[in-house]
């Protein structure tokens, strides 16, 4: 699969995804670091990654 | 194999393992947790949102970024007999630094002094006990969130009056650690079943190291030291797929500080120079084709 480009929601920049980009992977921004989630392949579409929360982590 | 993987969303780390497991021939079910929700007296026969009953999944890996939401379903998912990595025990024991405490306490691990309390009054008192400076962590969380260096008598009592104000039930809760002086890094080594994979240091000019907070990874020789400190704080845990997080001291010792049970690892795969998401992989299919 080659790489898609899409708009960052928040900044606008061009944001080259890689091929094998996957539904609901977290991206950042290389322009302005906002983090985004791909919530759909076909077509490609971002959203704003959800909120982190009191309990995320590792 | 039916293999499902329970995530928040997809990280580095979950695409590493998605790819390591295609590598290896399964292609794993992605259930969102999200998506979830579950008849709690209805048992495994029915469906996940990935269309596949609970009971015909060989396992479910758990690695939600949502502490609260991938414990209650391996607490489900066990009740309800369906195998699980980690497990749920483990899970809530890692997920609470209490716990995690108490669980090396009773394996004689050593561990940086810790006491905790419950009212403020008591607080400032643990703290002097175990001296300035001293740490105070919330029982829960990642990430380095809210930990504080307590340097001083003053900056204790701000602090405590704000947990104590501003914070939920959880942030009442006063663990407070002795300050480890180290020598500006700290060590994160990946635990997978009987094996200590491999180690970094977590170097930064800032006390907190986590890469998160932005500590640059490096390789750390597994020692035979490191490995069978390692291997005991992960058994007494109670095992399983771990990033148990260590301070140097002084005097050439060792202290565990943390265990980690849904550990991110995007850092540490090159300059270890170990596939950490294969050999996570390896350990899961292995896990999932034992039949019992």
């Amino acid at each position: 699969m080659s790489n898609h480009t899409i708009e960052c929601l928040e900044c606008a920049a061009a944001i080259t995804l890689p091929g094998n980009v996957m539904q609901n992977e977290i991206i950042a921004c290389p322009e302005c670091g906002v983090e985004l989630e791909v919530i759909s392949l076909q077509p490609l579409e971002l959203d704003y990654a959800p909120e982190v929360e009191e309990d995320w982590g590792e | 194999m039916r293999l499902a993987l329970l995530v928040t969303h997809i990280r580095a780390e979950e695409k590493l393992l998605i790819g390591a497991f295609q590598d290896a021939g399964v292609e794993p079910d992605i259930i969102l947790d999200r998506d979830l929700n579950i008849d709690l007296a209805g048992g495994p026969d029915q469906a996940a949102p990935s269309g596949t009953h609970w009971r015909d999944y060989d396992l479910v890996l758990e690695r939600c970024v949502s502490t609260s939401r991938g414990t209650y379903m391996l607490a489900i998912l066990e009740r309800w007999g369906v195998r699980t990595l980690n497990s749920y025990a483990t899970a809530t024991v890692c997920a609470d630094k209490l716990l995690t405490t108490l669980a090396l306490a009773a394996a004689h691990i050593p561990q940086p002094d810790t006491r905790v309390a419950f009212d403020t009054e008591s607080a400032m008192q643990s703290i002097s006990d175990v001296g300035y400076p001293a740490v105070l962590k919330p029982v829960t969380g990642s990430w380095g969130r809210l930990l504080a260096r307590v340097n001083d008598s003053d900056s204790a009592e701000a602090i405590l009056e704000h947990r104590h104000t501003l914070g939920g039930y959880t942030y009442h809760t006063y663990y407070v650690q002795a300050y480890i002086e180290k020598p500006g890094r700290d060590i994160r080594a990946f635990v997978v079943g009987e094996q200590t994979i491999c180690a970094i240091y977590r170097t930064s000019p800032h006390w907190i190291t986590n890469t998160a907070r932005g500590g640059s990874a490096t390789n750390c020789p597994v020692t035979a030291e490191l490995d069978t400190l390692c291997q005991r704080a992960a058994s007494a845990v109670g095992g399983g797929i771990l990033a148990i997080d260590l301070l140097e001291t002084v005097d050439g010792g060792l202290v565990v500080n943390e265990v980690n049970h849904t550990m991110e690892f995007r850092n540490s795969g090159a300059p270890t120079g170990v596939d950490i998401a294969a050999q996570i992989a390896r350990y899961v299919l292995a896990a999932a084709a034992v039949r019992v």
